[in-house]
């Protein structure tokens, strides 16, 4: 999701705001707010077209009924020398670029900053940072015509990156330029670097790094530009180019056409609708509406689509339209999710709650009855935990954010933090929790092994009172256990005990070893139980 | 008068006799222990009859290592005593002999370098201390032997020595005590040590209902004095509100799902059409396993969904993209509960269609931990099943879900989710702020989900909402890691969840 701002004053050429306005625009799906002079927006990431304020503004038009469906635009043929040359030396790094030329355009500095704003919000959404689409945007006045783009290795591309003085090479630029550090995980595992260049030879950048400072960057003087969309899908290029040039041509611009000179020519941008069928029986079986063609003829044209003999045509600046269900949505838009009747219809089936989830419940409401307190904790444990319990193969996060870093192999973990961090609180403190507890399995689909343990944790407490606590819970369950004496790095030998089920070892009873509690900077005996709860899930019939 | 007397409670008569002394006197005399003692005041002083006062002081008295040290010197003694015969040794070797720990003879000697006794040169000890300085006691050493003693008794020197000693571990240890005292209230005075007999009746007693009243009265409780409190077992808060929003959707006829917490990405994303390149997909958003991969499931379902993502199933054009299988092998703290959707309408039957299923379970971002962030929520997930559901039927169950937490209104907007065509965010309108709350999501799965999972486009709506947000206002919680902080006082007094 992006959040964009736009100008209220220019908004406000074309709608009055007020709160109702800021609710159709939410109801259109991008919802707003009023933030001092400007209007915030939040689009999704199925939207990059409304991202140009002048997107927004041609959509919502649409929306309000102020146009009539699809917007039109003109391409002028492209002009002597208006074409790129693709080397084939790109394929290895960047395969791909559309490009198109836009005269007829003036700049202030407040233009040159949306613009500059609009290139970095579709490089992080569409563009996925840089890496599937980047954007170029130069001053026609600097540049020869036809244009190259090639790959070169690093030390033969020399230029002076924007907003620097000097001349550096590639590799320099990608140690030494904010850009280019920003970005240097992008080219670096690679041979060569693709660049564009002019007829003169000189470079205009190096994508999808930089442009040159002095051929590469658009000022107030400018009138005209050259646009490439550079990457590895074409598609998102295409329509990345789309989103441009339509914008520009929002702005007064006149759209010239590029011939990319590639394995195949191809004229590019092109701005034909894409054509879609649909059916008026789908739309309104998923919907559950009752709507007619002409209906659906309205509702599409607000949306900015045009509709004619069964057919949908699409804006080719509209990335999203996938399946005619993608359509379907845009129409229930247009018709108001508000304006929905909500339904509930007769369907009977019968609910139940997991055999798993009642034992759970069963167990919590024997022990409450024993006064005990349950808690719950985060199914992930530190570092330092993991290590001063010397948990044996931890299963580890990648790049946790927080010091909660691995997976918890038990619940004693936890419930030792827990006591630990309620030293001032009231004693005696009774506990118990029921949760997940992880390691590590070869034979499971995720190599993890899942599993529903019980611990609980009585402190001031003895063996004693853990042991009757072990025996009225089983018992109420009815299940007959044994113990059989063992050994556990944290408890007490001689005092510790494993728990049978029918045979199978099940958990674990006994009192904390004082090493344990000092460790945990505990002051109190704590007597525990620790079981694993599918065991006894089996045994329950 | 005589109410009181007849409400005095047998510690209070033991008492009253020597209301005239201290309470040390009144410990003696009376045979009891100084808390029953204390109590018992505490009853005449809601009687009116004394009036308490306390006092804190810091007591300063040895610790562990104090008591040692008192007895066997302070390890700098030790270590000066050892430079008096032995004068300019190695580091090392005045560890060795000193036969102090590393933590000692460290410490050691930076508090003999602080009072300038030695020097430290080469990497050996020079003694710089004259015959004087070397007899006369440290001000710790004179302190640890008055020890224990109240901290307001110290004269400079020895809070100074306090100070240094209060860093070292466990050589001094400071609590601090109440002192009470108590003075007689004008009517205290009258019954002061007076002898009071009683033959009221106290406690009931099995004899006593076995041999009838012979003695007629009771004695008098106070029935507004504080009683200690006591702490009843307890569910955890949010395992409450849980359980009831388990039971509105059974009681809509929904069943529950359950499985695993960590996921491969391929039930997590891929089959959930979300592309490999969605930001979701990456560490910083989601939490991954570090170093293992999963297994994906049948070829079937793996080169369906492959197809769906890469050229588009269904009439759909795909995401248009090489598809990498290794991806979607990754492991993943589930995102949402949406992947336990996924694989029930995959081992559904046809036969068990229509079906409506729910799971409320955890699910998992990669976070920081502050007041309006954490790593674990709760979500409500759900589906229905139905060749005939459609859009409106899936506001119907959410309506009344919502209504059932207690929301009168609720508002759907057009959301986005790559799994879901058409999508809807839901808000639930909060009456006493006056302000919308931002729930979370829902729609129909998209053709590209549906076809490879039930080998067909049936109409499935789904949802999977946040419910902590619910939850911290309906217990009025300001501070997101209030929910898992257990805090055992916090737990103990929180409200029931009455909805």
């Amino acid at each position: 999701m992006a959040i964009i701002k736009f100008p209220k004053k220019e908004i406000e050429k074309h709608f009055k705001i007020n709160q109702k306005i800021l609710d159709e625009i939410s109801m259109f799906g991008t919802p707003a707010q009023i933030l001092a002079d400007e209007l915030e927006i939040e689009i999704n990431p199925n939207r990059p077209d409304l991202i140009p304020m002048q997107g927004f503004i041609r959509a919502f038009k649409a929306f309000k009924g102020k146009s009539n469906g699809l917007t039109k635009y003109k391409i002028n043929k492209p002009e002597k020398n208006y074409k790129v040359k693709v080397e084939s030396s790109v394929k290895e790094v960047r395969p791909y670029t559309v490009c198109a030329i836009i005269k007829n355009l003036k700049f202030d500095n407040e233009k040159i900053k949306e613009l500059v704003n609009i290139q970095e919000k579709i490089h992080s959404t569409l563009g996925r940072n840089r890496k599937k689409v980047a954007i170029g945007i130069y001053p026609l006045e600097k540049i020869k015509l036809p244009i190259k783009y090639e790959a070169r290795k690093p030390l033969d591309i020399k230029f002076i990156p924007l907003d620097t003085t000097k001349e550096m090479n590639a590799i320099q630029i990608l140690k030494r330029h904010p850009a280019g550090k920003e970005y240097a995980y992008l080219l670096k595992t690679y041979q060569k670097f693709p660049v564009f260049v002019d007829a003169n030879k000189k470079i205009l950048s190096m994508p999808p790094i930089i442009n040159s400072q002095e051929i590469g960057k658009v000022t107030e003087k400018t009138k005209e530009v050259f646009i490439e969309c550079s990457g590895f899908d074409k598609n998102a290029l295409n329509k990345t180019l789309n989103i441009l040039v339509t914008t520009f041509a929002d702005m007064g611009g006149k759209i010239y056409s590029m011939i990319i000179e590639d394995k195949k020519k191809e004229i590019t941008p092109n701005l034909e609708p894409e054509k879609m069928k649909i059916s008026l029986e789908n739309v309104n079986k998923l919907l559950g509406l009752k709507l007619k063609e002409e209906n659906i003829e309205k509702l599409l044209k607000k949306m900015g689509y045009n509709y004619k003999n069964k057919t949908v045509f699409i804006p080719a600046w509209r990335t999203d339209i996938l399946h005619e269900v993608d359509i379907i949505e845009d129409i229930a838009i247009a018709y108001g999710y508000d304006k929905f009747a909500p339904e509930i219809p007769e369907l009977s089936t019968i609910g139940e709650e997991s055999k798993e989830d009642k034992l759970k419940e069963r167990i919590s409401e024997i022990l409450i009855g024993l006064k005990l307190l349950e808690i719950s904790s985060y199914h992930l444990i530190k570092s330092d935990e993991a290590k001063k319990m010397k948990v044996d193969k931890p299963i580890e996060i990648e790049n946790s954010k927080t010091e909660y870093k691995i997976l918890r192999p038990n619940l004693l973990i936890p419930t030792l933090r827990t006591l630990s961090e309620n030293k001032d609180n009231e004693y005696p403190q009774h506990i118990f929790e029921i949760g997940r507890v992880f390691s590590l399995d070869e034979k499971k689909e995720t190599r993890i092994k899942e599993q529903e343990n019980l611990i609980i944790a009585l402190t001031p407490g003895n063996f004693t009172e853990a042991k009757q606590t072990l025996d009225y819970l089983l018992k109420i369950l009815a299940l007959n256990y044994k113990l059989e004496e063992t050994t556990h790095p944290n408890l007490i030998d001689g005092r510790t005990g494993k728990i049978l089920l029918n045979n199978k070892e099940i958990g674990y009873i006994g009192e904390v070893h004082p090493n344990t509690l000092r460790n945990w900077n505990l002051k109190m005996p704590l007597a525990l139980i620790e079981i694993n709860l599918d065991e006894v899930m089996k045994e329950i019939h | 008068m005589d109410r009181i007397t007849e409400s005095l409670s047998p510690i209070e008569r033991r008492i009253i006799p020597y209301l005239n002394l201290d309470i040390g006197e009144i410990i003696k005399k009376s045979g009891l222990d100084k808390t029953t003692v204390l109590r018992a005041l505490q009853f005449l002083k809601n009687k009116g009859l004394v009036e308490l006062h306390s006092e804190k002081k810091i007591i300063i008295n040895l610790g562990v290592n104090g008591i040692y040290y008192k007895k066997s010197h302070l390890p700098e003694r030790k270590l000066l005593t050892l430079l008096e015969t032995k004068n300019h040794i190695p580091l090392e070797e005045a560890n060795k002999i000193s036969k102090l720990s590393d933590n000692e003879f460290k410490v050691s000697l930076g508090v003999l370098k602080k009072k300038a006794l030695i020097n430290l040169s080469n990497g050996k000890i020079s003694l710089t201390a004259n015959k004087e300085e070397l007899i006369k006691k440290f001000p710790e050493e004179k302190l640890i032997e008055i020890l224990p003693i109240e901290k307001e008794k110290l004269e400079e020197e020895e809070l100074f020595a306090l100070q240094n000693l209060k860093n070292r571990k466990d050589i001094v240890e400071i609590s601090e005590q109440k002192t009470i005292t108590f003075q007689l209230t004008e009517r205290g005075k009258q019954i002061a040590g007076k002898e009071i007999e009683s033959d009221l009746i106290e406690e009931v007693v099995p004899e006593l209902i076995k041999s009838g009243l012979k003695k007629k009265r009771f004695r008098r409780y106070d029935i507004q004095a504080h009683v200690p409190q006591v702490f009843g077992g307890k569910k955890h808060f949010v395992n409450q509100s849980i359980e009831y929003a388990k039971k509105i959707w059974t009681d809509l006829g929904f069943k529950e799902m359950t499985g695993n917490l960590t996921e491969t990405s391929f039930w997590n994303f891929d089959v959930l059409f979300t592309a490999q390149d969605h930001p979701a997909r990456e560490m910083q958003d989601s939490f991954f396993i570090k170093d293992i991969k999963g297994d994906l499931p049948e070829k079937k379902l793996v080169e369906q969904t492959k197809k769906a993502h890469e050229e588009g199933v269904g009439g759909s054009k795909g995401w248009q993209y090489s598809w990498s299988p290794e991806d979607a092998k990754r492991i993943v703290l589930r995102t949402h509960a949406t992947s336990l959707s996924a694989r029930t309408l995959y081992s559904l039957k046809s036969e068990e269609i229509p079906a409506k299923y729910f799971a409320i379970g955890k699910v998992f971002r990669n976070e920081t931990i502050d007041w309006s962030h954490g790593i674990e929520f709760y979500q409500t997930e759900g589906i229905v099943i139905d060749y005939d559901a459609n859009f409106r039927h899936l506001l119907g169950y959410l309506k009344e879900f919502y209504e059932k937490m207690g929301f009168e209104k609720i508002r759907f907007r057009p959301g986005y989710f790559p799994y879901t065509e058409p999508s809807v965010e839901i808000d639930v309108f909060h009456p006493e702020k006056q302000v919308w709350l931002e729930l979370g999501g829902a729609g129909i799965f998209r053709p590209e989900v549906t076809i490879p999972l039930l080998g067909k486009p049936i109409p499935v709506l789904a949802w999977g909402q946040g419910l902590d947000r619910i939850i911290m206002d309906f217990y009025k919680i300001k501070d997101l890691r209030e929910m898992y902080s257990n805090n055992l006082g916090i737990l103990r007094g929180k409200k029931a969840w009455t909805k």
